[in-house]
């Protein structure tokens, strides 16, 4: 990071290509990214394709079919305690958790470096109240920020994201806030400033392009936070509600029956792991390709 | 030192309020009577219309957070709705197991991530280091909540070697009953930390003292242990620091599976009974118990690092 802005600086309109260049050469061996992204991909196809697949229902109690029935061909990964495909609710879970998750870190993305951009840039008062909500969050636990919030919401899905999106912007906003006050002072930004270029024009089309890949990058480490967040919700009781499956509500309806059949729990458990992971993979091969040296 | 302590808890006070401003408009947000909203759905309409004078609904909203501020201040955070007794009352004794839970957490977290790290850091770029690095991202995608209900179904509940719930007696049967609750929050913490420690470890391993160290023939394990090692200590501090408030936010998940009487399983509970003064108060607490914690970090790079004078 710091090599690509630290280099000589070129004019305004060659300030973007530099880091991206360097990318692009990284990339052909980067394992994590390519891994990450396989990862990821297959599980998207997964929860798309299968539930139109599959021909089992997820939520209704199916009495036709053996209840904790060991994986076979007809049920991948066995049954539940209602006689219900494992396989097809991890799909429809892993829809829910997806989507819930790159609902709230999608938002929260864009909205925290817009606003640390314009505190990073223009500083003053705007500046000063961030700082404050940076105090904040820095001090209270995100967790419990969440809960917090889906407290007074009222638990469910869409509250879960309404919930991350009040507490979760902050992040990214000191982020971006962090690199835009040293990119700031470059002489490149000094170039567009004298050249005319108004200040909207400023931040969006040189500062943005250079800060955004810090930004994008713990945006992945947040998608497994969010995942987390998302499912542990749904394990309290806070989020998704029976009988829709979910990955954190499937692994708490599963406490009961562990003895019995210790798979069930296992399954959703190994879902969340495997989409974590994915994120967290990529996460580490975009820092490795934006950050040649690192 | 006392001046450092009393410009540190200065220093607190801005943050402090904007808590207490987030915790203020928690149920003021909510459409519909506050009063109606925190004594749920079997009040009175008599007792609706004290609450609504009590907490000056009427008034312009900074007239009301004045007497919320007023009320936190005598240490009066109102009645919980469920236990009908004050909510200061219900918090004095859900603190202590919170607190226990979170350092015992802490403690076993250094215990994991100071041989890993240094596993890895010694054989920089070779299998070892692979692996504990497939550690690291495999422990910080694995659910905490999943881990701690794993843990519990075979150790407590399959072959009864910990209690399912509670928190003991003593200091060694905290020790004992809360050992599964902090293993679950260390391992969901150890990943961060073991990142930390193995960069901050290969970091130190290049410095001028260690090469000095060697090149006049220490053996290695002194090296390492004396060099490297305790010159880490401190980023080990650090790194817990700034990650504490992640491993306080994990005892609403853990305390919840294991039954743990503190404020995590509080303010789930409370959720569900709707008992809303009580989770204003704990939201509260967690953040003032984070805010003490940090501090409490801080002081002890004193101890760790002579370099660092706290004015």
């Amino acid at each position: 990071m710091n090599a690509s802005t630290a280099a000589p600086a070129p004019g305004p309109t060659l300030a973007a290509p530099l880091p991206v260049a360097k990318k692009r050469g990284s990339r052909l061996r980067n394992t994590s990214l390519i891994t990450g992204l396989a990862i990821i991909g297959l599980l998207v196809a997964f929860c798309v394709i299968y539930p139109i697949l599959s021909p089992w229902n997820p939520t209704e109690p199916d009495f036709t079919q053996p209840t904790f029935a060991a994986p076979s061909l007809a049920h991948p990964l066995g049954t539940d305690n209602f006689g219900r495909d494992t396989l097809t609710r991890l799909a429809w879970g892993g829809r829910v958790d997806l989507v819930v998750a790159f609902a709230a870190t999608a938002v929260t993305l864009v909205v925290g470096s817009l606003l640390g951009l314009v505190a990073g840039y223009r500083g003053g008062w705007i500046d000063s109240v961030l700082m404050r909500f940076v105090d904040f969050t820095v001090t209270m636990p995100y967790l419990v920020l969440v809960i917090a919030v889906v407290a007074v919401l009222g638990p469910s899905q869409w509250n879960i994201v309404y919930a991350i999106w009040i507490v979760g912007w902050v992040a990214y906003a000191r982020i971006v806030r962090g690199e835009t006050l040293i990119a700031r002072n470059l002489e490149y930004v000094e170039a567009a400033r004298v050249a005319g270029m108004s200040d909207g024009r400023i931040m969006l089309r040189q500062i943005l392009p250079n800060v955004a890949s810090t930004a994008i990058v713990f945006a992945m480490a947040d998608m497994v936070l969010n995942i987390l967040v998302a499912s542990s919700l749904s394990f309290l009781g806070l989020g998704v509600q029976p009988p829709n499956p979910e990955w954190g509500l499937m692994v708490a309806e599963a406490r009961d029956f562990f003895l019995r059949d210790w798979r069930l729990m296992t399954w959703p458990g190994i879902a969340v792991l495997i989409a974590g992971a994915g994120f967290g993979l990529i996460g580490d091969g975009l820092a490795q390709a934006l950050r040649p040296k690192g | 030192m006392a001046a450092y302590v009393l410009r540190r808890i200065v220093h607190m006070i801005p943050v402090l309020l904007f808590i207490s401003i987030f915790v203020f408009l928690l149920v003021r947000l909510v459409p519909g009577d506050p009063a109606a909203i925190m004594l749920g759905p079997r009040a009175t309409p008599e007792n609706i219309a004290r609450m609504h004078a009590e907490l000056r609904l009427d008034d312009p909203l900074w007239v009301q957070y004045g007497s919320f501020l007023g009320n936190l201040l005598r240490g009066d955070l109102g009645d919980s709705i469920r236990k009908r007794e004050p909510v200061t009352d219900v918090l004095l004794t859900r603190v202590p197991p919170t607190i226990f839970l979170v350092l015992y957490a802490a403690v076993l977290s250094v215990f994991i991530s100071v041989p890993l790290a240094t596993w890895a850091a010694t054989h920089r770029g070779r299998w070892a280091d692979q692996l504990v690095r497939g550690f690291t991202i495999v422990s910080l995608a694995m659910p905490a909540y999943w881990i701690g209900m794993m843990l519990l179904q075979i150790f407590a509940v399959k072959w009864r070697v910990f209690p399912v719930s509670g928190w003991g007696e003593g200091f060694a049967g905290h020790l004992h009953a809360l050992f599964l609750p902090a293993l679950s929050l260390a391992l969901a913490i150890s990943s961060i930390l073991v990142r930390g420690l193995r960069s901050s470890l290969i970091e130190t391993m290049d410095a001028d003292h260690v090469r000095t160290a060697r090149a006049k023939g220490l053996p290695n394990g002194r090296v390492f242990g004396w060099h490297v090692l305790r010159n880490s200590a401190l980023s080990t501090v650090t790194i817990l620091g700034v990650n504490l408030a992640f491993l306080v936010g994990g005892t609403t998940i853990i305390e919840t599976i294991f039954s743990v009487p503190g404020i995590g399983q509080l303010i789930v509970r409370s959720i569900f009974d709707r008992d809303y003064p009580v989770i204003m108060g704990v939201t509260l607490v967690f953040g003032v118990l984070v805010l003490v914690i940090n501090l409490l970090t801080d002081l002890s790079y004193a101890v760790l690092d002579p370099r660092v004078s706290l004015s």
